[in-house]
């Protein structure tokens, strides 16, 4: 099946070079950064992790977002997602893939990266994070690859694959638990400690994972002719409206819990990412603003029956709300979990070129995996 | 003895199966429960070691600094931000942040604070090290294994005094001279205070002890006669961020 990928395409191929382009400099850029370590970012003691491990904590929500096509279809019935599965299957088995490589490109030691498995470490969450990254990358590939197999050859799926299936839903919500008590479970990183930490990185992930799916589905419409059907996109709408609100009402929750009590160390995370400190800006505020208002603006436009639905104004919702999980669970977990730092100082974090030409990279290799993926389904999908 | 139960039981769950990982975990969860039942948790065993700094005795002395970085080869790197720092000093706002009233008395105020790694009883580092590369002694002392780890600073994030420091840089060509009677570190690990466990089988006293002569104790804190316990009986002292829970070895005698 894989050689349907290699059926010609012109475009495809001008897509995927301009992706090894892109690699390559990623590559490059890892290269100075293994001769030279980890100087060569923008982090530092008081700002240990940044923009690496703020993109896994992104992707694992994207992985976990296919959940939202295979609950309703395999516990409701709901039939209208069919044709979306597989493509949401393979957009989580590439999201877990930059997870990993996101993870690797992080360590200071990555040749010792195996340590994890040779010295199992129970009471780290760490630990239970790779199993369980691992196992959903697994359940994904083989079931998108079975079911896309039986499809070929116009053969009902074989009936094992619905209790993997089954398997890989609870295993989706657990991906992103463990993420979640990372960070949920530290002491004195009031930003992260908090009860609503794995609820809210649930509820982004369910808003910004199927609205990536649709946003590319929509590019594939125009690019491909893939007609991802109206009723699985208005379907597909319908989840990602409710799983936005439930977001910003959550971090409403967070913001009632850390200014009504007056507790210092619980607001001053959030004052410093939205205005600063001591009347100083940093760059992360107007980002912080400007996740606010794309969060808000896509609600508004979701919300509103006149604009959901409407084709043209769509992807911008979509957009919006891409953008705006994105600066909130990337960027803005990661500053605001830092700063201030321990001592209840400032330490600003700027991510280096390098490492913004490490992170471009790694979204390469995964558009990459994602490109040949679909092009296998969608080849499957025109016949021989 | 030490070093060797804890490659026993590392070398036995190194079987590496999931399950037995599992088994470990529920009885993880079963500790996580009990050890939530007190703030400060006694380290089992006879030996707790800890340390006392009499901080009205204490003076702004770079001796101290400079003979526990200079003995373990910590390097000098010259970027402040990623600076590598076994012991350092603060203020009581530093190292104390809301733990202290807002309106100090005057002298307290500027008074200077030696920070250290504090060799936690529930050390949060040891709990999400996924290596197992820094662990805890039977005692008291967080140690680490610079040959395991991995350099994922997991127990950067969870440490909340900021005590550990990690190889951004590789750090030979910042060593002033080196130290070969103490390992020195490659780039990508994480470091710290190690209450110069390499020192205590010779029974010498750490570094900062012998250097800051009275000003600091250093010893057993589970024997009640030792110079330390009598040190810290009906004295006002504190720890840094009590409330936490993860109960600090290192007293600051006011």
């Amino acid at each position: 099946m894989l050689e349907l990928a290699l059926r010609p395409s012109p475009r495809f191929r001008l897509w995927l070079a301009a992706l090894a382009v892109l690699l390559v400099a990623g590559l490059i850029a890892y290269l100075v950064q293994s001769k030279a370590g980890l100087s060569v970012t923008g982090l530092s003691r008081d700002v240990s992790w940044g923009l690496y491990i703020s993109q896994f904590t992104y992707f694992v929500g994207v992985a976990a977002g296919a959940v939202m096509l295979l609950l309703p279809t395999y516990f409701h019935h709901y039939q209208d997602f069919k044709k979306l599965i597989i493509l949401g299957e393979f957009m989580a088995v590439a999201a877990v893939g930059m997870c990993l490589l996101f993870i690797f490109a992080d360590l200071g030691q990555p040749q010792r990266i195996l340590n994890i498995l040779l010295h199992p470490s129970p009471k780290s969450v760490m630990f239970w994070d790779m199993l369980a990254l691992s196992g959903y990358l697994l359940l994904n590939l083989v079931i998108g690859w079975t079911t896309l197999k039986s499809e070929q050859h116009d053969l009902p799926p074989p009936p094992w694959i619905k209790r993997l299936i089954w398997i890989s839903i609870f295993w989706a919500f657990s991906i992103h638990t463990v993420t979640g008590f990372l960070y949920a479970g530290l002491p004195g990183r009031p930003y992260w400690f908090t009860a609503i930490m794995v609820p809210r990185f649930l509820a982004s992930a369910f808003c910004s994972g199927p609205a990536i799916l649709l946003l590319l589905c929509l590019a594939l419409k125009k690019l491909a002719g893939f007609t991802p059907g109206d009723r699985g996109v208005r379907g597909l709408t319908t989840i990602i409206t409710y799983a936005l609100g439930i977001n910003i009402f959550f971090y409403a929750m967070e913001l009632f819990t850390a200014f009504y009590s007056g507790i210092p160390g619980h607001a001053r995370p959030i004052v410093f990412l939205f205005s600063g400190h001591e009347g100083q800006i940093y760059w992360i505020n107007y980002w912080m603003w400007a996740c606010a208002g794309m969060g808000i603006s896509s609600l508004f436009l979701l919300l509103n029956p006149q604009t959901r639905h409407h084709p043209q104004i769509l992807p911008w919702s979509l957009g919006f709300l891409v953008t705006a999980t994105w600066i909130d669970k990337s960027l803005g977990l990661i500053i605001g979990g830092f700063t201030p730092n321990t001592f209840g100082g400032i330490t600003e974090y700027i991510p280096s070129l390098t490492e913004i030409c490490i992170t471009l990279g790694v979204y390469a290799a995964g558009l990459i995996l994602l490109s040949v993926l679909w092009k296998i389904v969608l080849e499957v999908r025109r016949g021989p | 003895m030490v070093r060797r139960d804890f490659l026993r039981k590392t070398s036995l769950s190194g079987l590496g199966i999931a399950g037995l990982g599992s088994i470990g975990g529920f009885a993880g969860l079963g500790g996580l429960i009990a050890r939530t039942a007190s703030t400060e948790t006694p380290t089992a065993g006879s030996t707790r070691w800890g340390l006392a700094i009499l901080t009205t005795d204490f003076s702004r002395n770079p001796e101290i600094i400079k003979a526990c970085h200079q003995a373990h080869n910590v390097p000098d790197i010259p970027d402040k931000k990623q600076k590598i720092k076994w012991i350092w000093e603060d203020n009581a706002q530093a190292a104390f942040s809301e733990g202290l009233p807002s309106r100090l008395a005057g002298e307290l105020e500027t008074r200077s604070f030696l920070l250290l790694c504090n060799h936690c009883a529930n050390p949060a580092c040891v709990r999400v090290c996924p290596t197992r590369a820094t662990f805890k002694r039977s005692d008291g002392i967080v140690a680490m294994d610079y040959h395991r780890c991995i350099g994922c600073r997991f127990c950067m994030a969870a440490c909340p005094y900021g005590a550990r420091s990690f190889n951004f840089h590789n750090p030979a060509p910042y060593l002033p001279a080196s130290h070969p009677a103490f390992p020195a570190r490659m780039r990508g690990v994480v470091e710290k205070c190690a209450f110069c466990s390499e020192r205590l089988p010779l029974g010498l006293a750490p570094y900062c002890v012998e250097a800051a002569k009275d000003a600091m104790i250093f010893g057993n804190l589970n024997d009640p006669d030792s110079e330390i316990s009598h040190a810290l009986h009906g004295r006002l002292s504190l720890t840094r961020r009590p409330e936490l829970g993860t109960g600090p070895s290192v007293y600051y005698i006011l």
